[in-house]
């Protein structure tokens, strides 16, 4: 339910209707701000948001994202530390692809 | 930070299905025991089959697929009223693509175009009001479908509409809310749940309180999540680890779009625009008290249902499911979309016959779509 | 072939296309002269065209002979046109079944009231074409219909093209092993024409990939003359040429998701409106397969020409369940990639 996709707020195209540019991975397309208005709009300028159905619904908070992707370090190197511990050596964890092997 | 790609990362998704694997093993729930975990959200029951997460994860989980895709619990009778509506010669109907192939009783959306009505698709209801102003000899309506991430979105285009003074625009309004079903769930006396991977972009609107009732009341673990593989498997573990130490809280593991308190700005406009009906029918579910919105009479002159008198409650309401479909039975968790007589043999993603299989977040066509049921495809190492 | 000034003076009334220029009379005539056979035709040439080549003379050579319609909407996008399309799929259409593309024909259905200037400039797109790929147009047909009945333009193209003795590239030689090519990213053609629709209110930078592969597979054919098959992955995108190379094989055919070679902005269109890349149609993309010890070669010759730069391997053929088409994800998980069904529409959820 309910895609939603980053973008990245890059211009105020109309500040009485509360309207910008957003720009998700090269692609433009002009959101409402409604919901994340600020009363000076070019605050949003350069902020990621999340975009669904041509309305950006939250500003994406760096900080919290920041953390998420701590924890999920975090799991890594616990995880790194138990296969060293078993190995008694540093497990490199890779992913593999078999298929471009070949063609080289 | 792009916020995509970081949380798409195989290595760190690598280390949690080992932490979640970890888990499982302490809790020791196996493939004939496991813990059952609803997604609510259709969006994470694409998700989980997109990216292969059902067969990575231990058998010692199993996901319960909720009812949080709009269009699967659409009602039948609605759509044939939407029917009814877009073949009114002086309409332009305006949808997003998701309910075009949801069949009516008579027929779908598509059949209708076909069939000669002006129906279009449309990415954003800002689209359909452009229409309208472009139209202005024309009624425009916008058929307003989804949970509370989609209905700031019709809100604020009413509203927008009514500054205007845009009077050949209405919305066609069948926004339903997330935690009333899952109240119905939970006192199901059927459901077997030990906790639930919570709805991330309804919950950027409404908050995390909405689903106090779920820990506090029925002593169940949910964590609201975003919809990255990474985000899933995180939001997995933290179920677990819940479950594991007998807690039930409500967590966000999406804190990076969703606020404790939600969206005032989407609230506000909700708020303002619309309010709940008595009750709402539920494809498969029945009929759940206070679960569906209607438009406000101030804003009367914008909702179809008073324009084209289809209003909710006005004709017949429960129709009756096709002959063999079992939806309600796998929206419940009841059975597996494999354990419907009907599946992949009267009931495909080219002839659907219930609406788990049309859109592509019902349980069914993820099943079929990616070969869910397939045991001969394993996790690659 | 001259794309200079027509040698007569200009006789076509105003700047559209009338009923009047379907009526079999003059101005029918000035109109098919003017923007059509002064550009593709000799002067003098006949109605029929009559054709000869040494190719055929070949002992055990063989005709090969296609035939496509081609309705898009808009009939202007960016990195090509209808007539572009028109030139480059039929080309294709001959070209990935081994045969080398002589002569086209091409048939006009003309709404009532498209103007001139699109016409002129949909012919001169698709000589150039006809040029860049080496093969010619040799005859056509004009039909104007009432506005309404048909949206601006569509063309039909024919092609006849000579497959050369022992060339055999049909998809059931595909065998366990062999490994699967693409000779560019995906999905191009398909993101653009959705922006440039403008339904979606969406702009990008991303152009169509519609291209002729003629050259390029005469290429990989000189490099790896054991390349057992190849499609173009036009409507239906990548997932359903791969599905219909597996059905007629009888094998399993086995994707890396790592490996798909997609732009950030198709990716963006695709996230936007929640459709998949694997089923976004192209114009100049081909899913080849060749001989594991080949496809070294085949890979380097592709690179070596423009249609190929960004070519790369996805996948491989194996004996598991035919007719399958698998995906291993980033996250090493393991999917089907089915058929479509109908067509991909935008979604919200």
């Amino acid at each position: 339910m309910c895609l939603g996709i980053p973008g990245q707020i890059v211009e105020i195209t109309d500040a009485d209707r509360l309207m910008a540019m957003a720009d998700i991975s090269g692609v433009r397309r002009e959101v409402s701000v409604a919901c994340v208005a600020t009363p000076d709009l070019s605050d949003l300028l350069g902020k990621w948001a999340l975009i669904h159905v041509g309305f950006a619904m939250s500003v994406i908070d760096a900080d919290e994202a920041e953390k998420t992707l701590e924890a999920l370090r975090g799991l890594g190197e616990a995880q790194e530390t138990l296969e060293a511990m078993a190995e008694g050596t540093a497990a490199v964890i890779g992913h593999t692809s078999g298929v471009t092997e070949v063609a080289q | 930070m792009r916020y995509v790609e970081e949380f798409r990362d195989p290595v760190a998704a690598k280390a949690v299905l080992t932490a979640i694997e970890a888990v499982v093993e302490e809790i020791g729930a196996t493939a004939e025991d496991p813990v059952h975990i609803m997604e609510i959200c259709g969006g994470h029951t694409h998700a989980i089959f997109r990216y292969g997460l059902d067969r990575l994860t231990p058998k010692g989980i199993e996901f319960i697929h909720g009812p949080g895709c709009p269009v699967c619990v659409l009602p039948m009778s609605r759509i044939d009223e939407c029917v009814e509506i877009a073949e009114r010669p002086e309409v332009i109907f305006c949808t997003f693509g998701d309910a075009m192939r949801v069949p009516g009783t008579r027929k779908s959306l598509l059949q209708a175009k076909a069939d000669g009505a002006d129906i279009r698709m449309v990415y954003s209801p800002l689209d359909a009001l452009e229409i309208a102003r472009r139209n202005a000899e024309r009624e425009v309506v916008f058929f307003g479908l989804g949970f509370e991430t989609t209905t700031p979105s019709t809100a604020l285009s009413i509203q927008q509409a009514a500054r205007e003074s845009l009077s050949n625009f209405s919305v066609f309004c069948n926004h339903i809310t997330v935690p009333p079903p899952i109240k119905a769930l939970l006192d199901d006396p059927h459901m077997v749940l030990d906790g639930f991977v919570g709805p991330g972009h309804v919950s950027m609107v409404i908050g995390t309180h909405p689903y106090d009732f779920i820990a506090e009341t029925y002593g169940k673990p949910i964590v609201v999540a975003g919809f990255e593989p990474l985000d899933l498997l995180q939001s997995v573990l933290m179920v677990l680890r819940q479950i594991r130490d007998g807690r039930a809280e409500v967590e966000n593991q999406y804190a990076r779009v969703v606020p404790e308190h939600g969206n005032p700005a989407s609230l506000a406009a909700i708020e303002d625009v619309y309010e709940p009906r008595p009750t709402f029918e539920w494809r498969g579910l029945g009929e759940i008290d206070a679960s569906g919105l209607r438009i406000r009479a101030t804003y009367a002159a914008f909702d179809a249902e008073e324009k084209f008198a289809v209003g909710y409650g006005a004709g017949p309401r429960i129709v009756p499911e096709p002959e063999g479909c079992a939806c309600g039975q796998v929206m419940t968790g009841r059975i597996k979309p494999t354990g419907c007589p009907q599946y992949g043999t009267g009931c495909t993603p080219e002839m659907p016959l219930g609406a788990l299989m049309v859109s592509s977040e019902g349980a069914c066509a993820a099943y079929y779509q990616y070969g869910a049921t397939d045991d001969t495809l394993e996790a690659a190492e | 072939m001259n794309m200079t000034t027509p040698i007569k003076p200009a006789r076509l009334r105003g700047d559209r296309v009338t009923m009047a220029h379907g009526g079999g009379g003059k101005a029918m005539r000035d109109l098919i002269e003017e923007i059509f056979t002064d550009v593709f035709l000799p002067p003098g040439s006949e109605d029929q065209a009559r054709l000869t080549s040494d190719a055929l003379r070949e002992p055990g050579a063989q005709l090969a002979f296609t035939t496509d319609s081609f309705v898009v909407s808009p009939p202007e996008f960016p990195g090509g046109d209808i007539g572009k399309i028109a030139v480059c799929g039929t080309v294709n259409d001959l070209a990935v079944g081994g045969a080398k593309p002589l002569w086209l024909s091409a048939a006009f259905i003309i709404e009532e009231g498209c103007e001139f200037a699109l016409l002129r400039r949909i012919v001169a797109s698709m000589q150039a074409e006809a040029d860049k790929a080496g093969v010619r147009i040799v005859t056509g047909d004009t039909k104007v219909v009432e506005r309404g009945s048909a949206d601006k333009v569509f063309v039909t193209t024919a092609g006849v093209g000579v497959i050369p003795a022992r060339r055999d590239m049909r998809a059931e030689n595909i065998r366990p092993g062999d490994v699967a090519l693409v000779n560019g990213v995906l999905g191009d053609h398909g993101a653009t024409i959705l922006a440039a629709r403008g339904d979606m209110a969406l702009t990008t930078d991303i152009q169509s990939d519609c291209q002729s592969l003629n050259a390029l597979i005469e290429a990989v054919l000189q490099a790896a003359p054991n390349t057992r098959a190849a499609r173009d992955a036009t409507r239906g995108g990548v997932a359903s040429a791969l599905n219909e190379m597996a059905d007629a094989a009888g094998v399993q055919i086995e994707i890396d998701e790592t490996t798909l070679p997609l732009r950030p902005e198709v990716k963006g269109v695709c996230e936007v409106l929640g459709l998949d890349p694997l089923y976004l149609a192209n114009e100049g993309i081909l899913v080849l397969f060749v001989p594991a010890d080949e496809a070294g070669a085949a890979l380097a010759a592709m690179k070596s020409v423009d249609a190929g730069r960004n070519a790369t391997a996805i996948g491989r053929a194996t004996s598991g369940v035919a007719g399958r088409v698998t995906m291993s994800t980033l996250f090493g998980g393991q999917r089907l990639v089915d058929t479509l069904v109908g067509e991909q529409l935008p979604r919200i959820c």
